[in-house]
């Protein structure tokens, strides 16, 4: 037997096949999408309702995110009480999550319990009513967790930021206690009624999707619903990007300061975005990466610090973020402003490089875990108007991109001096 | 239904594996029996600091991370009052690396001053970002001395304070690895696209020749019953007011636990539950409540915490909150009630067994507790808590004398500066 040699690192493989399941699609005459993936051993399934968000408007910013939370909290049959009662006796889970594009409405439940649970989001969603009670005590407790938010840096930072590159937008809403009082149910009523129809809702089902769970989907959610009078405006006023680069909000008695700095960037149907990936990952979008590797590993200024890419329907942003000690808030900039300009002004060098790709490669295999991670691949690429060849593009990008080639993307997209940065805390 | 195959090497380790075909990838997870309980008094917030250094290379490996991004895996760790655990998902092909790079750092670490130093700075700073820069953040700073008077759960996994972790020596390190960080001590789960054979295969070849080490003997001072109300009011540079309630309750290990965990949930799991029927929505008296234990493995704590709205005293918050206890202790729950919180066990039981990680890590813990076959026997466990259990353990637990109430009362403080720009 021969002597294990502890220094030598075992032979490794790549990642050559990403097998991503595609969905069936089903269209109802009513106009709403489905799209199904059936697989896994459970008798359980998650279903999504899927909503374009309506139309911003800046006298009423809180309209979207209202009605969506407020969706579970009575319809003319079932008061806010009798739904918890219903979806929590079956063991299911009703969520409803509003984000800058879609607002949802997810459903998971064990199959079993299925059409018990489906009959109660049918009323949700073609249903509610928003009582006045209900809606003044989401108005309070809204409001009393965003002086609680409101404390930390973080928060603060990400909504100073967001209001800069995206001005009075739905992207750049930083809610205020006053928006919530000038909430009203007529209001919300009439958003509901406009966004909340078949022809703008999309329906993921994952899991154990076999033919009986679709028909049961089907058969619920076929015909007419909701009022179709008016079609649902889903378009967004053009953003307003600040002219102001630097905001500093001082906290006296900061331990930390936030930082976020960043610009509004390529969207995920750009062509460089897959190699802009692979840059943002050398830069800060893994343990590992170069910002981790000086700012925590070597100074040990921060518990974390990263960056990454957001990508939304109408926009996107690349952003750096993290929270460091106030005391050296100042040279942490530095060190971020360094590391952007060496990926500049220099070659990532190969070792590195390959290291950035096997790592992203397998974080892509690792990211299908199960049925549910197949369902949400395939709404970053439909609701961004993507094919599937987008994951081919994407692992052939990362495969095949060079050190030269990433020098290039880095000056042509980041230039330091142009970015918005913010500061909560001490600088 | 988790199936697994369980074998033990000549040191001591104990390995589990759990084949899982319908994924590409395989987990390495292991969990050392080592937690901030085991720590010395005067050098609090050592396991986690600890488990920091366990990324600062090892023996003959001077890089932890590098070669396992480079087979595309990613690692975490965490460190909680009982135990570190460490783990690994990677492409199943790969498998291997996460085998050597653990029983490296399980063989012997590379103690540089350097990492120390720089680990010291980052903890730190967690310790700032999660502890003291946040509104609240640092609770279980001021609610775990008032629970225990004894026993080492009197302080949090980050420690004390931070002059602990400042003093913090690499002899104390080398000691702190000698003493937990070995075979013996350590549970292996492998789980995903592997085989129980060549799992085998590769624990003996990588494992194998670790030595035994010392067996750690755990000789705790345990918490005696409190016999007395504690209560500390806090003044700080807060929003709201807030109220926390925490109770003794048994350990992990006590029959009690699924009777104590569904009771939780009758007060306060999701829209349905007691307490937030009753104190947010019918009465309006705070804007958020919950309920919820820790799950120790030795006595743990049963938390109330609430927000009481503006206007709201604390008296009329704390006098609502001992209303909900006096109708569990005085009342047996309704059977729909009660199978209400069943079933939410179960499907949430089913739904877990959707992660691979999740498996993995239960798996390790039930073994921890003497059986990882346990874990499959959970839901019936919770199935067979009556009404009139839950009743008795409400009797038992929710007394004054055993209650420790802290407050939180917000100072005015004054606003936050308009934002300038330059």
């Amino acid at each position: 037997m021969s002597i294990l040699d502890r220094k030598l690192a075992p032979g490794f493989n790549g990642v050559d096949n990403i097998n991503l399941i595609r969905p069936q699609q089903t269209k109802l005459a009513n106009g709403c999408n489905i799209f199904s993936f059936n697989s896994g051993d459970q008798d359980l399934v998650r279903i999504e309702w899927v909503f374009g968000n309506l139309r911003f408007n800046p006298k009423k910013p809180l309209l979207n995110v209202a009605v969506n939370t407020m969706l579970t909290e009575g319809t003319s049959k079932l008061n806010a009480a009798q739904i918890a009662d219903k979806i929590d006796f079956y063991g299911a889970f009703l969520q409803v999550d509003y984000g800058y594009d879609n607002s949802q409405v997810i459903l998971y439940t064990l199959t079993k319990y299925l059409k018990t649970t489906l009959d109660v989001v049918k009323d949700v969603i073609t249903d509610s009513v928003f009582p006045e009670k209900e809606l003044e005590t989401y108005v309070r407790n809204q409001q009393q967790k965003l002086q609680v938010s409101m404390r930390k840096n973080d928060f603060v930072a990400r909504r100073i930021f967001n209001k800069a590159l995206y001005g009075e937008t739905i992207y750049g809403l930083g809610a205020e206690p006053e928006d919530f009082k000038s909430l009203t149910r007529e209001d919300m009523l009439a958003h509901f009624k406009q966004m909340y129809q078949p022809s703008n809702c999309t329906i993921i089902i994952a899991g154990r999707a076999d033919p009986e769970i679709l028909g049961a989907v089907n058969q619920t959610f076929e015909g007419a619903w909701g009022d179709i009078t008016l079609p649902a405006d889903i378009s967004q006023p053009d953003l307003e990007p600040s002219e102001e680069r630097f905001f500093y909000s001082e906290k006296a008695d900061a331990l930390q300061s936030a930082i976020r700095i960043g610009t509004p960037f390529v969207t995920r149907t750009h062509p460089d975005f897959p190699a802009l990936q692979v840059l943002n990952t050398v830069l800060g979008g893994y343990f590992g990466s170069r910002l981790m590797a000086n700012i925590r590993e070597d100074k040990g200024y921060t518990y974390g610090i990263g960056s990454g890419m957001t990508s939304f329907k109408q926009t996107g942003a690349f952003f750096i973020a993290s929270e460091v000690g106030a005391d050296v808030c100042k040279l942490a900039v530095v060190e971020i402003e360094k590391e952007i300009n060496i990926l500049k002004e220099n070659l990532i060098d190969e070792k590195e490089l390959s290291l950035v790709k096997n790592y992203m490669l397998g974080a892509l295999l690792g990211s299908l875990e199960n049925v549910f991670s197949h369902a949400d691949k395939f709404k970053n690429l439909y609701f961004a108007n993507l094919d599937y060849d987008y994951y081919d593009r994407y692992t052939q990008t990362i495969k095949t991109i060079t050190a030269p080639e990433l020098q290039v993307l880095a000056n042509k997209y980041w230039d330091f001096a142009d970015f918005y940065k913010v500061i909560v805390g001490k600088y | 239904m988790v199936k697994f195959n369980k074998f033990k090497l000549d040191n001591g380790l104990r390995v589990i594996v759990h084949e899982d075909n319908t994924t590409p990838m395989a987990v390495l997870n292991i969990l050392y029996d080592v937690g901030a309980r085991d720590e010395d008094p005067e050098q609090t917030g050592f396991a986690h600091l600890f488990e920091h250094l366990m990324f600062g290379g090892s023996v003959n490996i001077p890089h932890y991370d590098g070669p396992l991004q480079r087979v595309g895996g990613e690692n975490n760790a965490f460190t909680s009052n009982d135990i570190t655990n460490y783990y690994i998902t990677l492409p199943s092909t790969n498998v291997e690396t996460a085998f050597w790079l653990e029983s490296d750092r399980m063989l012997s670490l590379a103690f540089s001053e350097k990492s120390l130093e720089v680990q010291r700075n980052v903890v730190i700073e967690e310790f700032k970002q999660r502890y003291l820069n946040q509104p609240y953040g640092d609770v279980w700073l001021k609610l775990r001395p008032m629970v225990y008077k004894s026993h080492p759960y009197r302080w949090a996994t980050i420690g004390k304070t931070i002059k602990h972790i400042e003093d913090a020596k690499i002899e104390d390190v080398k000691a702190f690895f000698k003493k937990h960080y070995n075979p013996q001590n350590a549970i292996m789960v492998i789980g995903g696209d592997v085989k129980t054979e060549e799992v085998k295969r590769l624990a003996e070849k990588w494992f194998g020749p670790i030595p035994a080490g010392e067996k750690y003997n755990r000789d705790l001072p345990q918490e005696a019953p409190q016999h007395e109300e504690r209560r500390e009011i806090v003044t700080a540079k807060v929003p709201l007011n807030d109220v926390y309630i925490a109770f003794q309750m048994e350990g992990r290990m006590d029959k009690s636990y699924h009777t104590i965990e569904l009771m939780s949930d009758i007060l306060s799991r999701g829209n349905s539950s007691r307490l937030y029927k009753s104190l947010v929505k019918d009465k309006q008296l705070f804007s958020e409540v919950h309920a919820y234990i820790t799950g120790s493995m030795d006595k743990g704590m049963f938390v109330l915490e609430g927000k009481p709205l503006e206007g709201i005293s604390i008296e009329q918050a704390e006098e609502s909150l001992w209303q909900e206890l006096e109708k569990i202790k005085t009342e047996e729950v309704p059977a729909d009630e009660l199978t209400k919180v069943k079933n939410k066990t179960e499907s949430t039981l089913v739904f877990s067994e959707m992660s691979l990680l999740d498996k993995a890590m239960n798996l390790a813990n039930y073994e921890l507790m003497g059986d990882a076959d346990e874990f499959n026997h959970e839901t019936e466990k919770f199935l067979a808590v009556t009404s009139a259990q839950i009743k008795e353990q409400a009797n038992k637990l929710f007394r004054k004398e055993n209650s420790s109430t802290l407050i939180y009362l917000a100072e005015g403080v004054e606003e936050p500066k308009a934002v300038v720009t330059e």
